[in-house]
Formats: C-alpha cells, sequence, structure tokens
C-alpha cells in the first residue's frame, strides 16, 4: 500500500506527518518502507536518523552526435525536431546542450544517418538505508540539476513493495509532485490554518481532483491562525483525517530534530488514530465502495 | 538594474513574509512572484489585475481514435509512460517530445499547443507586481517563471526603476534555477530547525554553483539557539552576508490572515526591524 504525503505550500509539516506516520505504523509490527522524494531538499533522515548503506549515482540518457556520420548542413533533422532545443546547429556541427534534453530519444529514432546515440547526464544519487528495522529510500539531486521527476521516479523504483509504503512528497503542485503521486493508494494533504496554507490547499485539492486519488487531509498546527481552512474543507466534502495542535514544543522537538510520537504521549495517540482512519479508508471495501462511486459517476 | 531573489531551499521558512515586508521598503521597485506553482503573494498584495496573459509552452500530444490502429508502437516507444493501454494521452506524464507523432505508421497523432497556466501584470500599493499562476497539474514552471521573471525587468526598464524584487519557490530545481538566472543577489530565508539548516546548505551550494551574491536572513530565531550559533557559523565560513534575525513570533500569522506585511501590522516593532534589514541588504547590492 502506498500512501503519500503532500502539500503545496512547503513546510507544513509533510515530513514531519511522514516519518511520525511511519515509526507508528512501524512500531505496530507492520514492515515499512520510507520512500522521500523530495530529492531536492530532502529531510525525512534527519528525524529518522538513517544510516544510508548504499549510494549510487543515477543518470538519465542524452545523445551524442557522430560528427563523421552526421549528414551536416543539409540535414539538421534532429536540431530541427527536438522540441527542447537540446540540439542546435553551429557553425559546422550539431552541439548538444545535455542540460535541456528531456531523454525523450528523438534525435536518435529520427536521425536518417544513424549518428545519433546515447551517453548520459548525471542526475543524482539514489540512496537506500535503514532506521532501526524501517527501510529508507533516498535520492539526492546534483546541485545544478533543474530535472527532479527522472531521479523521483528511480526511487520509488528502488522501493521495495513492502507491506506499506509513506511517501513523502515534495511541495509544490507541479511535475515532480505529480511523479511522487503516480501509483498512490491515498494522499494525505497535510495543511497549516494560514491565509498561505489556505491558498496552497485549495490548488492541491484541485490536483488531486482531477488526479483521481483517494486524498484526506491532515491539519497540522491547529491554533495558529483561524478557521478558514476547515470551513473550507467542509464546504467542499474533504475529510479531516486528524487535526495536530500547534505547540512551541512541538516546534522545539521538530528543530531538534525528534519525532513527535516519541517525545509527547498526545502525539503518539494522533498518530495512532491517524493511522487507523487511513487503514479504514484503504481496506479492500472502502476501495470497492470507491470504485462503485466513481462508476456511477 | 538590480535584482535580488528570495530563496530558502526548504519551505515554510517565511519567504514570501519577508518578501512581502521588503516590497514596502526601500526604492520603487517591481516585485515578481516567482513561486509560479504555490503562489501566495497577491494574498498580501491584494494585486488590481492590469493585463492577464496565457501562458502557453510546448506541446501536446493527441491521438485520434479514428485513424488509431492500436498497433502499440507509440505506447512501446514513449520514454515517459504517457500513453495508457486505450491509447489515450496522459497530459500529466506527456512532455510533448512529438517522438509518437514521428512513430506513427498512419498519422493519427497531432501535436497541439499547450495552454500551462496564466500570468498576470498588476499594480498594488507597493507598486508593480508581476505574477502567475501554473494550470492544475502542468508542466514548464521553470519556463513560466522565467516569462514571468523578463517580464518583470521589461516592466522596470520602461518605469526606470532601479530594483526588481523576486520571491522564489522552495526546492533547488527547475523553477528555482530559472528565479536565479540574472540574479545579482540571493537572499536566503534560514530557520533554525535540522531540516532547515540542511536545506539552507544545499541551496547556498547553488547560489555559489551559479556564482551569485548571497545574503541570509534567520528566521524564527527563538526555536533553537543552539542552531542559530550553528547557521551563523556556516554562513560564516561561506562568506554570506547575514542581514538580520527575526523572532518567532505569533505576529506574522496575524499579519497574514489580515493580508497586511509585517511593516503594516506591527510598524513600531518588528517594522523597524525590517527596515533595518532592508539597510543591510542595500549596503550590500
Amino acid at each position: 500500500m502506498r500512501i503519500v504525503v503532500a502539500s503545496g505550500k512547503g513546510g507544513t509539516g509533510k515530513t514531519t506527518v511522514a516519518v511520525n506516520l511511519a515509526w507508528t505504523i512501524k512500531s505496530l509490527g507492520h514492515r515499512v518502507s520510507f520512500v522521500d522524494c523530495d530529492v531536492e531538499e530532502p529531510n525525512a533522515h534527519y528525524f529518522l536518523q538513517t544510516e544510508w548503506t548504499s549510494e549510487q549515482t543515477q543518470t538519465v540518457p542524452v545523445p551524442q552526435v557522430d560528427t563523421q556520420a552526421c549528414l551536416g548542413e543539409s540535414c539538421q533533422k534532429c536540431a530541427q525536431e527536438c522540441r527542447f532545443k537540446a540540439l542546435i546547429w553551429m557553425v559546422d556541427a550539431i552541439l548538444v546542450f545535455p542540460e535541456l534534453c528531456h531523454s525523450c530519444g528523438l534525435c536518435e529514432y529520427i536521425c536518417p544517418a544513424g549518428a545519433i546515440s546515447d551517453t548520459t547526464r548525471t542526475i543524482g544519487t539514489l540512496r537506500q538505508g535503514a532506521s532501526d528495522d524501517l527501510n529508507v529510500y533516498g535520492g539526492l539531486l546534483r546541485i545544478g540539476e533543474a530535472m527532479a521527476p527522472p531521479l523521483i521516479k528511480r526511487v520509488k523504483e528502488a522501493a521495495s513493495t513492502g507491506e506499506v509504503q509513506i511517501i513523502d512528497a515534495p511541495p509544490g503542485t507541479s511535475c515532480p509532485v505529480i511523479e511522487a503521486m503516480d501509483g498512490a493508494d491515498y494522499v494525505l494533504l497535510v495543511a497549516e490554518p494560514t491565509a498561505f496554507g489556505l491558498h496552497d490547499l485549495t490548488l492541491t485539492v484541485h490536483l488531486m481532483r482531477k488526479l483521481g486519488y483517494p486524498f484526506g487531509v491532515v491539519i497540522n498546527r491547529e491554533g495558529m491562525g483561524d478557521g478558514r481552512v476547515k470551513e473550507y474543507l467542509d464546504r467542499e466534502g474533504v475529510e479531516i483525517l486528524a487535526t495536530l495542535p500547534h505547540t512551541q514544543e512541538a516546534a522545539t522537538a521538530y528543530s531538534q530534530g525528534r519525532l513527535l510520537v516519541e517525545a509527547f504521549p498526545d502525539f503518539k495517540d494522533h498518530f495512532s488514530a491517524l493511522w487507523q482512519a487511513v487503514q479504514a479508508r484503504t481496506s479492500v471495501q472502502a476501495r470497492e465502495a470507491q470504485a462503485m462511486r466513481g462508476e456511477r459517476r | 538594474m538590480k535584482e535580488i531573489v528570495v530563496i530558502s531551499g526548504k519551505g515554510g521558512t517565511g519567504k514570501t513574509t519577508v518578501t512581502a515586508a521588503l516590497a514596502g521598503l526601500g526604492p520603487e521597485k517591481v516585485i515578481a512572484d516567482c513561486d509560479v506553482d504555490a503562489a501566495d503573494m497577491h494574498l498580501i498584495m491584494s494585486p488590481a489585475v492590469q493585463v492577464t496573459h496565457d501562458f502557453y509552452s510546448g506541446e501536446l500530444a493527441e491521438i485520434d481514435p479514428e485513424i488509431c490502429i492500436q498497433c502499440g508502437e507509440c505506447r512501446e516507444m514513449c520514454r515517459f509512460g504517457a500513453i495508457n493501454e486505450d491509447f489515450q494521452v496522459l497530459s500529466e506524464h506527456c512532455e510533448g517530445c512529438a517522438l509518437c507523432y514521428h512513430v506513427c505508421p498512419v498519422q493519427a497523432v497531432r501535436m497541439n499547443e499547450r495552454l500551462c497556466g496564466q500570468w498576470y501584470e498588476s499594480t498594488t500599493r507597493f507598486g508593480p507586481l508581476v505574477h502567475a499562476s501554473l494550470g492544475i497539474g502542468e508542466e514548464n514552471s521553470g519556463k513560466l517563471v522565467t516569462t514571468v521573471r523578463k517580464a518583470s525587468q521589461a516592466t522596470a526598464e520602461e518605469k526606470g526603476y532601479e530594483l526588481v524584487l523576486v520571491d522564489g519557490s522552495p526546492g533547488i530545481g527547475c523553477p528555482v534555477i530559472a528565479s536565479l538566472t540574472n540574479a545579482d543577489v540571493a537572499l536566503l530565508v534560514g530557520e533554525p530547525t535540522v531540516s532547515a539548516v540542511g536545506d539552507l546548505h544545499r541551496v547556498s551550494e547553488l547560489t555559489a554553483h551559479f556564482g551569485i551574491k548571497t545574503l541570509a536572513l534567520i528566521n524564527k530565531v527563538d526555536i533553537n539557539p543552539g542552531l542559530v550559533q550553528e547557521l551563523k557559523d556556516f554562513c560564516l565560513d561561506k562568506k554570506i552576508e547575514i542581514v538580520g534575525e527575526l523572532p518567532y513570533a505569533p505576529s506574522f500569522t496575524h499579519a497574514q490572515l489580515q493580508g497586511q506585511t509585517i511593516c503594516e501590522y506591527d510598524p513600531q516593532g518588528l517594522g523597524q526591524t525590517m527596515a533595518g534589514i532592508w539597510t543591510r541588504i542595500e549596503s550590500c547590492l
């Protein structure tokens, strides 16, 4: 079962919810894998005190041109057809800009002379490790690399199926988030009761409806702002699965990289209840009911 | 003309709060919200939109079911898994590379222009604001950032303003790289949490990679004084000037809920702190 923890706005508590939920599920005796899909700024390992046991460089294919075989100025088909302007004709040869390449393979397919073959561009590292008996998977995007989705995909592929996978998504609503959510059985959206929190939650709810994954909301730092987030969710008929209080003690524990479920008994209760709520919504019966509702629609 | 980009690596450290406060300080300027997939600046700026532009970027494949013979060539060749078993294009996976268009033996694929969002030229009580909204689940956020950035520079030139102030997005990937292109100064907003310290390290590596002068502001200092010292030591080591500190205060949330900058909400207290921070930033330009 894949549970993705996401939010439009950054810093609402995605990683907090993800690591504490994973720890709770693990403590109940389930086999859990933690999949950190924030490859730009990964943080879960601080809380899980992960020991990385393997790191592998990850690459994507990019073209290289055999100038001897290239038909030259009279052709330029690859440069004309590349939608990403990753190949251009410069004075007397085709020049490749690997950082613009999306690895689609079009140039290689289209070249009439077979002059294009694959070389590689490094996008970052794939990391695997363990925290206690929790398997942890993560990625580290190379500094200067723009495209996170291919690395996110590798991290997800590396994660063994496990009984339960908790997937920590990056912030936002664009391609890296969509890649992290791909194949989700359930999505937990973490929101804070502020003006920015509400606006970005609205965007994420729209995204969820477009992608069609079952989802519910965790309100974090309840008491920090006002009641507009709850009113919105009520109006939209979106379920709230848990409400976590805003306390200075929790903020301090977070700042130190501590797990809330270990530091505070009431957070332990909140997360146990959250896991029960998620289970109830991902059970076979719940999924069948969901599918039936979907068919009727 | 100078361009300051406010980024943080980690989300939620206070980028937009700081940018909004700086918008009301210093010389006349153009403000740009380059966090296009979770844009919040307008919630404080209350912009009056003057011009709305559709943002088209890239292409999206479409398969005509009348012509398609379901041979499977396109599905096999597509490296993005963007064609499903019913030979429909999944827009959230399609990168618009057009390989399917070339591969199809019966010309059933059409490449259509892709509407990815909107961008706006607005006026606010702090001056012109250029902002955008990326379509739900759309790609090309980096290109939309570039569009917003270029438009804000053009507006500044047209008006003879000396400053462009940019609110960036979290992370170190495509939209952040796009917002840093052409920047004179990157202002990193950090906070004393283990996550944010780790993230600040990575984002400062990124600004160093692009050779951009980097400043830092430490927000929420009272959460963890020990880590504040660690941040200061790190900045000293990397020659990143710290332009000021802000407390972990409920006023910031209250100001946001009222659609005000912290300078408007608390002009005598935190407003003065922000004014001091601007003076430090200005001396570094």
